[in-house]
């Protein structure tokens, strides 16, 4: 089945992960920026990650028939260096014209500081004032429920904010119901000692439903399974769930939510591309051919 | 949910099983380590989710991720000095 990875690190993954993930079914990934598991200390640091993430892994993922999707922002570690956080900021215009790039993700909290939510407001203010989707990391373990409750204040806060254009991700089983009924998109990462497993996101969708659900590996650096969605396929077949209910989660739910974005041009395999014409006669060829 | 009762247990019994046999052996070794930990915070987290295991009442894994998560203050923005927009 081909699906979509929307929360994965592949900067922290070597090639052969491309080719694994390929070999299982995933057409597009969409990365966040994100902790390199270091602070880094200027603006051109991240311009140079910003670089990455729009030049260099759509090339390495397009070898292995992969679209690479990105998100742009300072990291909720690395707030509390509220003037550095400032000047990422304000650099971040300089990227979202690139034809990658999806919008401001991942934001949020870390720890549930104060700087964390100074830097949190700003980084909207800047997805307002440019018209882009918002990609949310909620915090850890303990940290997660006080920070995701905080974050869904700042959020309903703001009238300016379009709800359906907002995904609230690494949702467990006690945050998902407040997402969804403020009316956010939701993320279950499926990661294998911490967050999600692909046995309770299956329980999740099982109580939900399907609708503004989606399930990512946000694989990177530490602990992690690049090829957690299709655990997820697995487990969702397991219990006899129909493939069109498990095509919405790992495929169309992301292809709506990517597709608010003006640069998200996704390529079917085999199929019209999106966002372009038909060739001329092709609707009577197929008129015919049916 | 497509299965029934009795298949989810027929197929999840083993699983489950080795489960609590994990948690079983845990608390085991905690016993035999040198040292106590019975002051600990964490230890009366796992007693309260253990508990939550045994109750007959639906959304345990809600109930049990509360068990170990931070309290929420509904006037935080107060509390911190953050002005909401």
């Amino acid at each position: 089945m081909d699906y979509i990875d929307p929360h994965i690190h592949m900067v922290s993954r070597i090639t052969d992960d491309y080719e694994t993930l390929a070999r299982m079914g995933c057409v597009a990934v969409s990365e966040p920026a994100f902790w390199a598991g270091f602070d880094r200390h200027s603006v051109d640091g991240f311009r140079d990650y910003f670089r990455q993430l729009t030049e260099i892994e759509p090339r390495r993922a397009a070898q292995y028939g992969i679209q690479h999707f990105c998100w742009l922002c300072i990291n909720a570690k690395e707030a509390e260096n509220v003037r550095l956080a400032r000047d990422v900021i304000a650099m971040i215009p300089e990227f979202l014209d690139r034809p990658n790039v999806l919008g401001i993700g991942e934001i949020g909290l870390n720890k549930n500081t104060r700087n964390e939510a100074i830097v949190f407001l700003e980084h909207l203010e800047l997805a307002v004032k440019y018209d882009q989707l918002i990609l949310i990391h909620t915090p850890h373990l303990e940290d997660k429920y006080q920070g995701t409750r905080m974050i869904l204040d700042m959020l309903c806060g703001d009238s300016r904010i379009d709800r359906q254009r907002v995904l609230v991700d690494h949702v467990e089983e006690h945050t998902v119901r407040h997402v969804l009924e403020e009316g956010f998109w939701a993320g279950m990462t499926l990661y294998p000692t911490t967050k999600c497993t692909p046995q309770r996101a299956c329980d999740i969708i099982e109580m939900y439903g399907p609708d503004r659900l989606m399930v990512n590996s946000a694989g990177d650096w530490g602990p992690s399974k690049p090829t957690a969605v299709p655990d997820f396929i697995q487990e969702m077949r397991r219990r006899k769930h129909p493939e069109s209910l498990i095509r919405q989660v790992v495929y169309e739910n992301p292809l709506a939510f990517f597709r608010q974005s003006a640069n998200f041009r996704f390529q079917p395999r085999e199929s019209t591309p999106l966002h372009q014409e038909p060739l001329p006669g092709a609707a009577a060829a197929k008129a015919h051919v049916g | 949910m497509p299965l029934t009762a009795l298949e989810v247990l027929n197929r999840e019994f083993l699983e489950v099983r080795a489960k609590i046999l994990d948690l079983a052996a845990a608390l085991d070794r905690l016993d035999r380590a040198e040292g106590s930990v019975e002051d600990d915070p964490r230890m009366a987290a796992l007693r309260a989710a253990l508990a939550v295991l045994t109750e007959r009442e639906p959304e345990r894994a809600e109930r049990v991720q509360m068990i170990f998560s931070r309290p929420y203050d509904v006037a935080w923005q107060k509390t911190l000095d953050v002005a909401s927009r």
